[in-house]
């Protein structure tokens, strides 16, 4: 019995790991419509700041405060990858809107400077972020039930970061304002929004929620500058899965990704259980190409 | 908006896609260090080095790489081979077979090099050797690998199966409990060496629990360690390579499973890997290899204080590492007795060629072109240090083929 609540468990936190990684690219794939090749880039840099946060914890404060550093990383994670993210969209992706083949590949050329330069700077062997102590071991429900802490830590980090999506989105101002440019960018505009700071800022928004995804990542394996490249595919089929533009289609798709991944592979194997949960993805967008959720708006096109 | 906005970027997609992969093979086939000129200096013997100094085997592959630089260099201060300074071309495979072959034919055909020492991966090795064969070109790989192999054009100084993978099984089974679980990345080296480990268990009473292998890279081994705590082992024999091993000791240690239940034995991590892994992950954990840090011999304390001295205090030596050093000098050795670099001349000269070597002494074998070494079981410290806990009494003959166990009879093909 105990294993198969364990599955359960297993699914909802690789879900959750999917999902956190596709937020930002519901946002700037799903949102702002940019096929951002580079959001696994951003992944890879929130996940090299929690290493440079750990490496200043670890040098230049008492090993008291290491236990803590974490709680900084995020942050610093989300600023970091948000900032490059905004300066990006400031330099290239401004000039791409409507167009998303140029915008792929581009991103795809910033993903290759992006790796490259990590390469550079951290080196090319991957490095390791050490976990602070309280994240170690799991919560033992009984002897052949344990949960661990840090996945446990993960599938908070993603309800938070939803909450305060939502809030943005759905609750404030700014949240109103982003979803009218994307809807209507002309109309948007002549009602007085300044439309180029609403792009960059949910740009930035957008990849510093990668960041963050980046950050949590440290806690499961090791940190490379290819990081990025193993999550593009997922995090790309969990917004198309889910439904290009709405957040609850990136719930409901990593949900469906992460649980049918980790049923799959615990049924037959690894390599097999990938293949199937490809060919249902696939197939499910032949006879809904949508997804499964759409935004209805009033639009002429839809 | 979206329907139309989706059927538009699938079409488009798919052909951007294929302009992209084609330019990256385009790319990754022309980049890299530019081709230096190819008529050797008369007073140099220009030699390759090939290994991934980026992507997901750099981890393992550069410090390799940095050991026959180090030995390249200490031949250099005596002097050099033949009374010339050996030159260096080194090319960076990228973890990558199809660019390691394409890397491979330009040393051989532009650098025209005397000999290469490179790779890692068996698919890197399996990837390269068409084409020295082809070129009658001559390879040094310096890392264990599954056997079943001996080309004319490669000399193997790390292990063979039967002196590490083989020996191991007997000694955990008759240690350490007749239940194997098996784990490795999906690619030529677990699938064969596990081949390997299924008949020797069938053969000596072990009982296999279940096979898993994972794609290179992969990450997330929540679901294959919920099988392993079902299947309840007595070992995981672990043949993952790469990053993945990082994420499975890390998961497996949050998962609560404690060495004292459930012991695993790795033939792909040595003391780099456990520095990337974490010693506090993999305290306890059990290895197989020739050669530790550790390793008495005279030889070895000047290997380590010198590789230290010239890389760094932080710096570990492990089994990879040695047999690349061992490589550059046993060549060297063979080219001095040849008094030629031919390919030819050289094979002939290396026969039977003996070496004291940091890991103790180790000689040629003619007919399979590996070499005899002896075989060593240790266990990881909590200091990342490997303390042996077992070894043979002297070197064991490499058999690639196992010809000598009657359980391994129609392995080879």
């Amino acid at each position: 019995m105990d294993i198969y609540i364990l599955q359960i468990f297993n699914g909802i936190s690789v879900s959750s790991i999917f999902m956190l990684a596709a937020l930002g690219l519901a946002i700037t794939f799903g949102l702002m419509k940019i096929i951002n090749m580079a959001h696994g880039e951003f992944i890879m840099i929130g996940a090299y700041a929690a290493y440079i946060v750990q490496n200043f914890f670890t040098q230049y404060l008492p090993a008291s405060f290491f236990n803590w550093y974490f709680f900084i990383a995020i942050p610093i994670a989300f600023l970091l990858a948000a900032s490059i993210g905004w300066v990006l969209e400031r330099i290239i992706i401004c000039h791409l809107y409507g167009r998303a083949l140029d915008s792929m590949l581009a991103t795809w050329g910033v993903s290759i400077v992006l790796q490259q330069l990590a390469r550079s700077i951290f080196g090319a062997p991957n490095v390791d972020v050490k976990s602070p102590n309280w994240l170690n071991g799991a919560l033992l429900l009984s002897p052949g039930l344990q949960l661990p802490y840090k996945r446990l830590f993960i599938m908070g980090m993603v309800i938070i970061c939803m909450l305060i999506i939502y809030y943005l989105m759905y609750c404030s101002n700014y949240g109103r304002k982003i979803r009218a440019v994307m809807q209507n960018r002309d109309m948007a505009a002549s009602l007085g929004i300044n439309t180029r700071k609403i792009d960059s800022y949910t740009f930035a928004f957008g990849s510093g929620l990668a960041g963050i995804a980046g950050c949590a990542l440290t806690l499961l394996g090791s940190i490379g500058p290819t990081l990025g490249t193993g999550y593009i595919v997922n995090t790309f089929m969990v917004v198309v899965l889910g439904g290009v533009g709405s957040l609850w289609g990136t719930i409901a798709g990593g949900l469906l990704i992460g649980t049918g991944n980790t049923t799959l592979e615990f049924l037959t194997n690894t390599t097999s259980g990938k293949v199937l949960v490809f060919t249902l993805v696939i197939l499910f967008l032949q006879w809904r190409p949508q997804g499964l959720f759409t935004v209805h708006s009033r639009s002429l096109d839809e | 908006m979206q329907i139309r906005f989706l059927r538009k970027m699938k079409k488009k997609t798919a052909l951007a896609m294929a302009a992209l992969f084609v330019s990256s093979a385009f790319l990754s086939g022309c980049a890299g260090t530019q081709a230096s000129n190819s008529n050797n200096d008369k007073n140099t013997i220009k030699v390759g080095v090939l290994h991934s100094l980026s992507g997901t085997m750099a981890i393992s592959e550069v410090s390799v790489k940095d050991a026959e630089m180090m030995a390249i260099d200490e031949i250099n201060a005596k002097g050099g081979v033949l009374g010339k300074k050996i030159e260096v071309v080194t090319e960076d495979g990228a973890s990558d077979p199809a660019v390691f072959a394409e890397k491979a034919k330009k040393l051989l055909q532009q650098d025209k090099v005397a000999t290469v020492f490179g790779c890692w991966t068996s698919a890197s090795r399996k990837a390269v050797l068409p084409v020295f064969e082809n070129n009658h070109g001559l390879l040094w790989y310096p890392v264990q690998y599954e056997g079943m192999e001996s080309s004319p054009n490669i000399f193997y100084t790390g292990a063979a199966p039967n002196q590490q993978i083989v020996p191991a099984v007997d000694w955990l089974l008759k240690n350490k409990g007749k239940k194997f679980f098996l784990i490795g990345s999906d690619y030529v080296f677990p699938r064969t060496a596990n081949k390997i480990i299924k008949a020797e268990l069938k053969a000596k009473g072990g009982t296999l629990v279940g096979e898993e292998y994972t794609p290179m890279g992969h990450t997330d081994y929540s679901t294959i360690i919920n099988k392993i705590k079902n299947e309840k082992p007595d070992v995981v024999f672990n043949t993952l390579n790469g990053d993945s091993n990082v994420a499975f000791f890390k998961q497996l240690k949050d998962a609560g499973i404690n060495t004292k239940d459930l012991i695993t034995c790795s033939v792909s991590i040595a003391e780099e890997e456990v520095r990337g892994i974490g010693a506090g992950n993999m305290a306890g954990q059990l290895v197989s290899w020739n050669y530790y840090q550790t390793t008495d011999t005279p030889e070895n304390k000047t290997f380590v204080k010198n590789y230290k001295a010239k890389y760094g205090q932080d710096r570990v030596t492990d089994d990879p590492i040695e047999a690349a050093y061992d490589a550059v000098y046993l060549w060297a050795a063979a080219v001095e007795k040849a008094g030629s670099t031919d390919v030819d001349k050289v094979k002939a000269a290396a026969k039977g060629l003996e070496f004291n070597a940091p890991e103790g002494k180790v000689k040629i074998e003619g007919e399979n072109q590996h070499l005899w070494k002896t075989v060593r079981i240790g266990e990881v410290q909590a200091d990342g240090s490997i303390k042996e806990v077992w070894s043979t009494p002297g070197p064991v003959r490499p058999d690639p083929y196992l010809k000598t166990y009657d359980w391994a009879k129609g392995l080879a093909n």
